[in-house]
């Protein structure tokens, strides 16, 4: 592979020349990748509550938001806007600490689960070494959250929304794990950008949703665990209005809502990322970028080559996680809510003991075939 | 397998009468034991307004403005129970055309009907999408009933010895368009709707009613033809043309909510049968200007027959009810729609008892949403098809 | 250097707690304080909540405390199992039938459980 561009150093050679030591550049530094990242998953969460409500207002055959901003595009802003000025209200008979908790408690693993997304090649704020594991630990973090949240409302609805959140977090949770699990096998790294340097080699071929058979059967489990994960349609049972009114956010208004919603889109945003890493081989192109390079006859460490290659792969990032995203859309306003006994079965009975097989062929396949399963 | 029992508290849950589901302002206090429904009482009258009273002192034709709110969605046949009770207690003949027209009113209005149950029957399992799409094609229906009637929701159309205006030019052909429209969309719905596996796992087996149940608990319309019921009150006591008319009674044994569905998706395909035979068998056809007709042939003329007029003869403002009583019932897409009046011979019936169908339909419910689950209970409500409108009347 | 990069965890922990922390006291400023005790009353479709306490406090029947015990032993069994698939290429083929072994008791509790009916929402 050839030289990354590497961000942090270059801001420390930059800012040497004001005088500032290398150390105290490494501590400016850090803040702003952070910053960085959270100002763009607020982004994306404002450019996915419009996707949403266009899109799923073109399969109505309806026009959806229009007014605020060319299209409608301004709407997300809008909504936040409101939420923001509207007054809070804390039923009395509810627990005030735990009501407030809930929403945050929510939020936070949300945001700090970004840690280990790479956006493109070294843009990522830190490599863990433990990346997807940590992704899968902080993730479990969120149910916690709705949990408290429903408790604490002291309304009958949300209770039973955050009971069902909690039966729901932890029934996928298993299959989620083993689906990475088998991933990490073939990429012998819980790193994600060594998940993704694994899935670059040889383009599109070294993807991993095309590994013969284990790719595609932990392709299905991840995409169903995740969108049960983050609770929307057609497992968004903890909030199903038909029953439950709002779920757990029943007694939210004001800002407290907007932090639920927040999370919401914040988790769809994240779970595409996700996928898009541990599948669709992240910020990688479709053909490796060395062949490009000398296909169009440049050195690959060209500077301007590089420079095209670092925005190519976070284009590439953002439309992979883009097409999660609007299957998560088309699922949504396409499909009736399951019930909670059927979550439960699909969850236990059918998705587990997949997910284990899955694991175990992974193991098979790469006992026998080293060369194509990472070695 | 013996489950580890602890002590637990039941959950009395209020749902309604300000909840999403609730078709209005039904509430439905249940008792809940974890996700499981013990028991369920509904509690009715929150939009009680004294429908049956009103009668009371109001001519028909006064009245006639009112009934479209017993059940708003399929208007028509509120109507047309309504004027049908005083014709047939005083023999009032109405004509052929009218009554053709009638039929093919009441069969939209079924059609608009079933529609509306489609769409929030489809957003209490879960799909909010289908209910934008039967919006669309009710949309269509209603434009027909704005065209010919003048209103969209409450028509106040039908009158006693036929209907109030004749249709419009062009009406015949707008509404053979739609009968042509409707079944593909129809078949739109079964992708969308009946091949989905949630779908099937989420409405077949729940809310089975037993034949012998339906019958008991006096069920009707497609809640009991469900259950295995081949009963229509159109072919089993016709009223108006429906004699002369070649359509299938839409019926299932299974009973479960899959089996509802089938029922009133299968109604939607007669009704447009229905449909396109009145407008190929409407006496004096689609020719808009019958009148005209009829003055250019003189008083011999073959269109001043009671075939062709639209209402036989205007009945007076103080038109009298001869003293009786009389049970009158039209098969409603909810079930049977019935009027039970007694007159005392004066302008406006003495009583009015109106036998909706939904009120009835809904008594079953606390029988078998027992040991369901609490989301089982919103799809087997949204299958009973209750417009609290008319249940509370 | 296994352990690199975990400043960058800290930092960031601390800015993720920021973003509710920041929203909700820019909230605290701009929003109206009106309240009311009719406002403040909880919501059950527009009747006072029936039942002990007039609340949803009570001992309610939660159904998945099978589900959890299950979990509680699935979830340790995928943490044992990430080192083994990380380190897998390694190990070779004694380390797929000591895995195999260890998923096959775990699958024998699985189907144990499941005959037992304890994944039953019931």
């Amino acid at each position: 592979m050839n030289e990354p561009i590497d961000l942090g150093n270059s801001f420390a050679e930059a800012v040497a020349g004001f005088g500032i030591p290398a150390d105290l550049a490494r501590v400016l530094w850090m803040p702003i990748p952070m910053l960085v990242v959270i100002l763009s998953a607020s982004v994306a969460v404002l450019l996915s509550v419009w996707a949403e409500r266009k899109w799923s207002a073109y399969m109505q055959q309806r026009l959806g938001p229009t007014v605020a901003g060319l299209n409608g595009f301004m709407q997300g802003v809008a909504d936040g806007a409101k939420l923001l000025v509207k007054e809070d209200v804390i039923p009395r008979k509810g627990d005030p600490w735990l009501f407030t908790f809930g929403p945050v408690i929510i939020i936070i693993p949300i945001f700090f689960a970004y840690l280990v997304i790479p956006f493109g090649q070294g843009l990522v704020i830190s490599d863990l070494a433990i990346g997807i594991f940590f992704f899968v630990a902080i993730s479990s973090v969120a149910p916690i959250g709705a949990l408290m949240a429903g408790y604490a409302s002291n309304n009958k609805y949300a209770l039973l929304g955050g009971l069902r959140a909690a039966a729901q977090g932890i029934s996928y949770e298993l299959p989620l794990a083993l689906s990475i699990l088998s991933i990490v096998m073939m990429s012998n790294s819980l790193s994600t950008v060594d998940i993704v340097n694994m899935q670059s080699t040889h383009g599109i071929l070294s993807w991993n949703i095309l590994k013969p058979g284990v790719g595609q059967i932990g392709f299905v489990i991840f995409l169903i665990s995740a969108l049960a994960e983050t609770e929307r349609a057609p497992f968004d049972l903890p909030e199903a209005e038909s029953e439950l009114v709002q779920g757990h956010h029943t007694e939210y208004s004001g800002m407290k809502f907007a932090l639920f919603y927040l999370a919401e889109y914040a988790n769809l945003v994240l779970g595409s990322l996700v996928a898009s890493i541990l599948f669709l081989g992240g910020w990688s192109f479709i053909v490796p970028m060395g062949t490009v390079a000398n296909l169009l006859g440049i050195d690959p460490l060209d500077p301007a080559f590089q420079v095209f290659s670092a925005l190519l792969g976070i284009v590439m990032t953002i439309a992979k996680a883009t097409l999660f995203v609007f299957l998560a859309i088309l699922a949504r306003w396409t499909l009736p809510r399951v019930r909670i006994d059927q979550l439960l079965d699909l969850g236990w009975k059918f998705l587990l003991p997949l997910a284990l097989f899955n694991l175990l062929l992974t193991a098979a396949l790469k006992l026998a075939f080293p060369a194509f399963f990472g070695g | 397998m013996s489950m580890i029992e602890t002590r637990a508290d039941r959950m009395v849950l209020s749902l309604g009468p300000h909840h999403p589901s609730m078709h209005g302002v039904l509430r439905l206090i249940v008792t809940l034991n974890g996700e499981n429904v013990e028991d369920c009482e509904p509690v009715l009258g929150y939009l009680h307004r004294s429908m049956e009273k009103i009668a009371e002192n109001r001519t028909i034709v006064q009245y006639l403005p009112y009934v479209t709110r017993w059940d708003y969605l399929a208007t028509m046949f509120t109507e047309a129970v309504t004027v049908m009770a005083p014709e047939q207690m005083a023999d009032v003949k109405i004509p052929r055309r009218a009554s053709f027209i009638r039929v093919i009113m009441m069969e939209l209005s079924r059609i608009a009907s079933h529609l509306l149950w489609l769409g929030p029957f489809m957003i209490d399992i879960g799909a909010n999408t289908p209910f934008f799409y039967c919006f669309r094609e009710r949309e269509l229906v209603y434009d027909l009933f704005e065209a010919a009637t003048g209103m969209r929701m409450m028509h106040n159309y039908f009158r006693i010895g036929g209907v109030a205006a004749d249709l419009p030019y062009g009406w015949v052909n707008k509404c053979r368009d739609f009968c042509t429209y409707l079944p593909d969309r129809l078949e739109e719905y079964d992708r969308l709707i009946t091949k989905n596996p949630i779908f099937r796992n989420r409405v077949e087996g729940v809310g089975v009613i037993e034949q012998e149940d339906a019958i008991n608990w006096g069920l009707s319309g497609p809640m009991l033809r469900a259950s295995g019921v081949p009963y229509d009150l159109r072919r089993a006591e016709p009223y108006e043309i429906y004699s002369e008319l070649d359509f299938e009674i839409a019926w299932t044994t299974e009973g479960d909510c899959l089996a509802r569905y089938f029922v009133r998706m299968k109604e939607l395909r007669e009704s447009i049968k229905m449909i396109e035979q009145c407008l190929d068998m409407l006496p004096g056809g689609p020719y808009e200007n019958l009148e005209a007709q009829r003055i250019a042939g003189g008083p011999k003329s073959e269109w001043n027959g009671p075939d062709y007029q639209f209402i036989g003869k205007k009945s007076s403002p103080n038109f009298k009810i001869p003293a009786g009583e009389h049970y009158i019932k039209v098969e409603a897409p909810k079930g049977e729609l019935g009027i039970y009046m007694v007159s005392d011979g004066s302008m406006s019936p003495w009583r009015w008892k109106i036998r909706p169908p939904g009120f009835i339909n809904l008594q079953v419910l606390p029988e078998i949403v027992k040991d369901m689950k609490l989301a089982d209970l919103m799809a087997i409500l949204g299958s009973v098809d209750i417009i609290m409108g008319e249940v509370d009347r | 250097m296994v352990l690199q990069g975990y400043d960058y965890l800290l930092g960031f922990l601390l800015i993720s707690c920021l973003v509710p922390v920041l929203a909700l006291t820019a909230s605290y400023f701009v929003r109206p304080k009106g309240g009311g005790a009719f406002r403040e009353t909880t919501y059950e479709s527009g009747v006072e909540p029936r039942g002990p306490k007039g609340g949803a406090w009570i001992q309610f029947n939660i159904r998945y405390y099978m589900f959890a015990l299950v979990f509680v032993i699935f979830d340790v069994e995928t943490v044992f199992l990430y080192p083994w698939a990380v380190a897998f290429s390694k190990l070779g083929l004694f380390a797929f039938i000591e895995a195999l072994i260890f998923i096959a008791i775990l699958v024998v509790g699985l189907v144990y459980a499941w005959r037992k009916g304890a994944l039953e929402w019931t």
